[in-house]
């Protein structure tokens, strides 16, 4: 029921990854989209990367993609390390590794988005 | 989760022949390959964009790092790998909900695959996939940035 479960969320997280990827990629990557780079130039100029950084909306996508993101991944990981047969002591150990790189690196991700807000514009 | 061992448990070996499967079988393994480059690559890209915390001087450096053309190479296959990935993943999901496979069938001999009822999805899919390509590496490579 657990293993169920787990790959419930991973199939729904690869729909959510779609949506919020595809948003992430259209922001950083279509340079129409002056209303992103207020700056001009390169996407990952400071005053545009500082000018997102100060988006609310923006900060919320990335650690909902984030989250997703990594999600999916480790699972996807966990699945194919699993496949290769090892013990169940093994399984055990290593489910719980993933469950604690996961949420060390969506909390870093997640601070980096929140922090990121007290940017100094160079605009 | 059931830990038996088999004696022809092929681990890694066993990825790499389609046997009767065929080109799904393939892109079943192509889908993996793809999907631990895009995990190396989003474990990198957390660590990256976190830089911007640490201020302008921080943020350029580790962007001076990236215009290495290596890195520029690197970043195409990423895409590759995302559009890959990410249309193909789509095809698995709607065959899991049982679309695109065909109407359910009495099996009677000779039994017929339901392989040659995805296939049409599987090219579709393979053909969008390479437009894709083709266009961010246009983009990629010769576009303005």
């Amino acid at each position: 029921m657990r293993e169920t479960a787990y790959w419930t969320w991973f199939i729904i997280a690869a729909i959510v990854i779609l949506i919020f990827a595809g948003l992430h990629m259209v922001v950083m990557h279509l340079s129409m989209l002056g209303v992103f780079n207020p700056e001009g130039g390169a996407v990952t100029n400071w005053g545009n990367v500082a000018f997102r950084s100060q988006n609310q909306f923006l900060a919320f996508t990335y650690i909902i993609l984030l989250g997703a993101a990594l999600y999916h991944g480790l699972y996807g990981l966990r699945t194919i390390v699993f496949e290769l047969g090892p013990k169940k002591s093994f399984q055990d150990t290593f489910t719980v590794l993933l469950w604690i790189v996961g949420l060390v690196l969506f909390a870093i991700g997640t601070y980096a988005a929140i922090a990121a807000k007290s940017l100094e514009l160079a605009l | 989760m059931d830990n038996k061992q088999y004696d022809n448990h092929l681990g890694i070996i066993g990825w790499l022949g389609g046997g009767r499967w065929g080109v799904e079988r393939y892109l079943y393994i192509l889908h993996r390959v793809t999907g631990l480059g895009i995990l190396l690559f989003f474990l990198i890209h957390i660590f990256a964009s976190s830089m911007r915390m640490y201020g302008p001087e921080t943020w350029a450096a580790a962007m001076a790092i990236l215009k290495n053309p290596i890195f520029k190479l690197g970043e195409f296959f990423v895409f590759v790998a995302f559009a890959f990935h990410a249309l193909n993943g789509i095809r698995l999901i709607l065959i899991e909900l049982g679309l695109a496979v065909g109407k359910a069938e009495e099996p009677i001999y000779p039994y017929k695959s339901s392989l040659n009822n995805q296939r049409p999805l599987m090219v579709i899919v393979m053909v969008v996939v390479a437009i894709l390509i083709i266009a961010g590496g246009y983009n990629t490579f010769f576009g303005s940035h």
